[in-house]
């Protein structure tokens, strides 16, 4: 069987490339790391590649806010990612890959493209490396979470991942299009402050999804989870066969093979 | 940029007349006013060496001589002769390095090690294809001035060396190790000095920042708190890469081209070399500094990855220390014969136009690589320098004319004999002299603490060199590029003290079905130190080595780095205990057969204070081990797992408090310092660490600072699992006459494991011959109790309380 190809897009200050490139290797797919020069010159096409992920990092050092100039590349001279997405084949924006989608105006979508919500400096004003618990919702059209238990757990790992809408009514908007796809919750599932909503996310949200299903942005590194001993606690349990994080990449190779 | 506007500047070309009459103190007050950090004896042997050539130097010759010559990069103290006088005895050393530390390794004979005091960092072999290499560095000064700035050049600096080594090794761990002054100090801080919690803060985010930025987990280190570092803050930083073994050979031949890579050259970092002195001036704040930039030094590790692969060059160097007065300097020894270069400087890239070429010889401008490139190498390195957004020059090139020609738009500013550059340094005798301490009446017995016990431990774990690590290491991203397999941080709620983080480099070697992985374990406590430097050095090590063997490591290839922090290397009693220390470095690593491949010494870290008094730091000895965990799914952590599991602990027990935290609660004086038995202490790890790597223990911590107590405490409060301990049945020395005594000693080479019952047969075959004994069990109560000699209950402490005390100092102080 022909393995999907996976374009793992790279910049400046891009940093979890090799261990996403891995965890696409891992799920089945064939993953190819490219500059956005190699786009932008043509060198590369877009369209060649049946997923496109933007992983982690710190792209151009964020020095004018978190994934703001990888974001103005994308808004101004990568417009054909829309085309990619609209043609319904999955994208996936890690941490710093979330912020950049999420600048672009490509997450929340709405239909002008503007940007409408922002990952801001996490209240606890530092950056903070730890693992959260997660609640997926199972209503969303998101094609990256079938087959997944409704509560999972993921590290996180940034200084600006706090969730922030323009206005209430983009709010609204992600709830009525089930586009909430992971929220931050405690033990029992509940909504809580801080650490277990590690940065003092709007709603605890994590994650957000398009409602079309095939476009995700998160906080949360899955690629950090994809064998089992990558759980913090995993020296003292035995009943988690494999890392929950390949569940996500799986779905979406499956899917692109389809 | 590169035409410069020179005409106003002291270009550093004109020869300095001043040099071939000069007296002595003329020397002096020169060498005083220019920074240069040279002594009498080097001053007059450069002015020796042109009187021979019948012409005067350069400034920006005497610059070279002072980078090439300086303590920070020639260990003039670590490499001449000493005469050290013991007690009674009197000993000639020719090279401490040579006969201790570089001395081991060569008996030791490892064929694993690959590449050891040579290149710019440690290399040891991983697997068939890959291999390790590991360095460590310190950057005291910087951080001590601008804590933040300093902190971030050190790691860059650091990483920069393992890109360095070989032709280039890819940062796979970042380690920090810190020395402060206690964070909670309310006295009046010192002009010059920093408050210690700003230093604190501070460095922790320029560890942070950098660190984060270049995209590698910062998953190892620690902090030591002491009032003697208030004046003199000591920041460790280290990093470990990845390369291939067909990679670690570097080359150069005459001919190749001389190619600057990465950041562009300012007047930052002027001096960096030679600023090791407390006395600041105005310029020397200025500039003595540099400025990190993490994003130019994570394109220039990403196109220099994609450069090697392609073999695009035949070697590389850091520009660090000297700048490229140092790294041209170290690679024209390697070209041909006889070596030699020939650099164009005109043809640098600058930061800016206002900037005198000897200073851009010697700048210290961050984010800079030296590389040799053959000619028809060059245009297919320039395009993949540009598709990385890495701007790049041509220097000039390599030659075999054993000379260092500099010249700046065809003037000659540097025509230096190689050879004289490199071995011309005067080899000064300096005096050592060691004295024990007097010992003082020994405390034999505790009986009478026995009420103080429960407040002792809560005392202890609330002691700022045990308490939570958790307020600094959730800062680092400790698990970006996947491979953190043991977290810094362990146990059921991920905030336990782990012994060690256990790396999985799986996204790197990319190869499918390989589980093998490394861990990276510290040592050091200079409170022993203060007792004996040579009690302290074998602890180090003895510690480093025991955290690798907890985690599940082959600790029968380890490998370690060194480094020293010193005070003046002037005061004989200084260098004696810094003799002391070195030669514990070589016992401990012969008898662990654990080989020294890399280090590094800071010397004069000194303070004078206002009655003009010069007070040395405590000596102060940071082990880092290095060692591969062969399969990581066998890899363990310190938190108990279940309850009704036997509990062992391994090692002799004696009444050893000298420099404890027992010692500092109970106000007591004159303890015996700790002291590795070498020969019993390697038998037990090494049978400890097959029988970890066999599957055989379930939860593994070792004693150090506050003695069995503290570990299990930590044990328990991490597992949130209760455990008795029964102090009777504890193997100890006939010198130990009390249960206070055996809760607090701090004994070195002993380890509390919790050992699953269905294994606990296998687990005793295979520990048979190591002096150990099981005493206690985990139990389901969350407490820790402890039944004393007699059978009664010592002491029975809540685990959530224990876990408080532990926790609450850090978040308390920094907010």
């Amino acid at each position: 069987m022909k393995k999907p190809k996976v374009l793992v897009l790279r910049t400046a200050g891009t940093n979890c490339d090799l261990e996403t490139a891995s965890a696409f290797k891992m799920a089945g797919g064939e993953p190819e790391l490219l500059s956005v020069r190699d786009l932008l010159s043509g060198k590369a096409k877009l369209f060649n590649y049946g997923i496109v992920a933007i992983p982690g990092g710190f792209s151009y050092g964020d020095d004018v806010g978190a994934g703001r100039i990888f974001a103005n590349e994308i808004r101004g001279q990568l417009r054909e990612l829309r085309g990619f997405i609209r043609s319904g084949r999955p994208v996936i924006g890690i941490c710093n890959g979330f912020q950049v989608l999420v600048k672009a105006g490509i997450l929340p979508q709405t239909p002008a493209g503007d940007q409408v919500a922002s990952l801001s400096f996490n209240d606890s004003n530092r950056f903070e490396a730890r693992w959260v618990r997660l609640r997926i919702n199972l209503q969303s059209q998101s094609l990256f979470v079938k087959g997944l238990p409704e509560m999972i757990e993921l590290p996180v790992a940034h200084g600006e991942g706090k969730f922030v809408v323009k206005s209430p009514k983009v709010l609204e908007m992600l709830k009525k299009t089930r586009a909430i796809l992971m929220q931050y919750v405690n033990e029992e599932g509940k909504f809580t402050g801080y650490p277990e909503n590690p940065n003092g996310s709007l709603f605890n949200i994590a994650a957000i999804t398009n409602p079309e299903g095939n476009c995700l942005g998160l906080m949360p590194h899955p690629e950090r989870y994809v064998t089992r001993w990558h759980h913090p606690n995993w020296t003292r349990q035995t009943f988690c066969k494999e890392g929950v994080g390949l569940e996500l990449f799986r779905n979406a190779v499956n899917h692109a093979l389809n | 940029m590169s035409a410069l506007k020179t005409e106003a500047q002291p270009r550093g070309a004109h020869p300095q007349a001043a040099w071939s009459g000069a007296s002595a103190r003329d020397l002096a007050d020169m060498n005083a006013s220019h920074g240069w950090s040279l002594d009498a004896a080097e001053l007059a042997a450069v002015q020796a060496h042109f009187q021979k050539l019948k012409r005067e130097p350069t400034r920006a010759e005497v610059e070279t001589f002072a980078q090439t010559w300086s303590e920070h990069c020639k260990h003039k103290t670590f490499t001449s002769p000493i005469l050290y006088r013991d007690g009674k005895s009197t000993k000639r050393i020719k090279s401490l390095l040579a006969e201790t530390i570089v001395d081991a390794t060569a008996r030791l004979k490892k064929p694993w090690c690959l590449s050891v005091f040579a290149d710019n960092a440690g290399i040891v072999a991983f697997d068939k294809k890959w291999a390790l290499a590991y360095k460590a560095e310190t950057h005291n000064h910087p951080c001590a001035v601008e804590p933040y700035g300093g902190a971030e050049t050190g790691v860059g600096g650091v990483i920069r060396d393992v890109l360095g080594a070989g032709l280039g090794a890819k940062p796979v761990l970042n380690t920090d190790v810190f020395c402060f002054a206690p964070p909670d100090y309310e006295g009046p801080v010192s002009p010059g000095a920093l408050h210690p919690r700003r230093t604190l803060t501070s460095v922790v985010a320029g560890v942070r920042d950098y660190g984060n930025r270049m995209g590698i987990p910062t998953a190892a280190g620690g902090v030591w708190f002491d009032e003697a570092y208030r004046h003199n803050p000591l920041v460790f930083v280290g990093t470990v890469g990845l390369i291939p073994r067909s990679a670690i050979a570097k080359a150069v031949k005459p001919g190749d081209l001389i190619v600057a890579a990465g950041g562009r050259t300012g007047r930052d970092g002027l001096h960096g070399a030679t600023f090791s002195s407390a006395a600041l001036d105005d310029q020397a704040s200025v500039s003595a500094v540099q400025i990190g930039h993490a994003i130019n030094e994570k394109r220039l590790l990403d196109a220099l990855m994609r450069a090697r692969e392609l073999r695009l060059y035949r070697g590389l160097t850091d520009c660090g220390a000297g700048g490229f007065s140092s790294a041209v300097g170290e690679m024209a020894e390697l070209s041909g014969k006889r070596g030699g270069a020939r650099v164009r400087l005109e043809a640098a890239l600058f930061k800016t136009t206002e900037i005198a070429p000897w200073e851009a010889w010697v700048s210290e401008s961050q984010e800079r690589m030296v590389l040799a490139v053959p000619k028809d190498k060059l245009a297919a390195l320039a395009d993949l320098f540009a598709s990385e957004g890495v701007e790049h020059c041509v220097l000039g090139e390599f030659t075999d004319t054993g000379r260092l020609e500099v010249s700046w738009a065809g003037e000659a500013l540097v025509d230096l004999d190689l050879k004289f550059l490199h071995k011309g340094v005067p080899r000064r005798e300096r005096s050592a002299v060691w004295e024990a301490p007097k010992a003082g009446p020994l405390v034999t017995n505790r009986r009478n603490e026995r009420a103080r016990a429960g407040e002792a431990l809560r005392w202890c774990l609330g002691h700022l060199n045990v308490c939570s690590r958790e307020w600094i290491i959730r800062q680092y991203d400790h698990e970006v590029q996947g491979g953190t397999i043991l977290k810094p941080l362990q146990g059921l709620h991920h905030d336990g003290p782990g012994d060690a983080c256990v790396i999985w480099p799986q996204a790197v070697v990319g190869e499918e079905g390989s589980f093998r992985g490394f861990s990276v374990g510290h040592g050091m406590n200079p409170s022993y130190g203060r007792i004996d430097p040579y009690a302290m050095a074998q602890a180090a090590v003895d510690e480093a080595l025991s955290n690798l063997a907890c985690v599940g490591a082959d600790v029968s290839q380890a490998a370690l780095l060194d480094n020293f922090c010193w005070g003046d290397p002037e005061d004989p009693s200084e260098l004696g205990r810094l003799v002391r220390a070195a030669q514990g470095c070589r016992d401990a690593a012969l008898a662990f057969q654990a080989p020294f491949i890399s280090g590094k010494d800071s010397l004069n870290n000194t303070y004078t204070d206002a009655k003009g008094l010069k007070h040395s730091i405590p000596g102060t000895l940071l082990i880092s081990a290095l060692a591969p965990v062969p399969d990581v799914r066998q890899a363990v952590t310190m938190d108990f797992k279940t309850a009704n599991n036997p509990v062992y602990l391994v090692g002799w027990t004696s009444n050893e408090l000298g420099g404890s935290l027992w010692e500092a609660f109970a106000q007591e004086k004159g303890g015996a310092v700790p002291v590795v038995e070498p020969r019993s202490a390697k038998e037990a790890l090494w049978t400890l660490s097959s029988a970890i790597r066999a599957g055989l223990v379930m939860s593994a911590h070792d004693l150090r600072e506050g003695g069995l107590a503290v570990a299990a405490a930590e044990m328990a409060f991490s597992g949130e699992v209760g455990v008795q301990i029964d102090v009777d049945l504890v193997p100890r020395t006939r010198d130990v006459a009390d249960p206070v005594t055996i809760l607090f000693s701090e004994s070195p080479s002993r380890f509390l494991l919790e050992v699953s019952p269905d294994k606990e047969k296998a687990f005793l075959k295979a520990m048979k011959g190591v002096p150990m004994a099981r005493v206690g069990k985990t139990i389901a109560n969350p407490v820790l109790r402890v039944v004393g000699l007699d059978s009664r209950t010592l002491l029975e402490e809540r685990l959530n309380e224990l876990k408080a005390a532990w926790q609450a100092p850090l978040p308390r102080i920094l907010g």
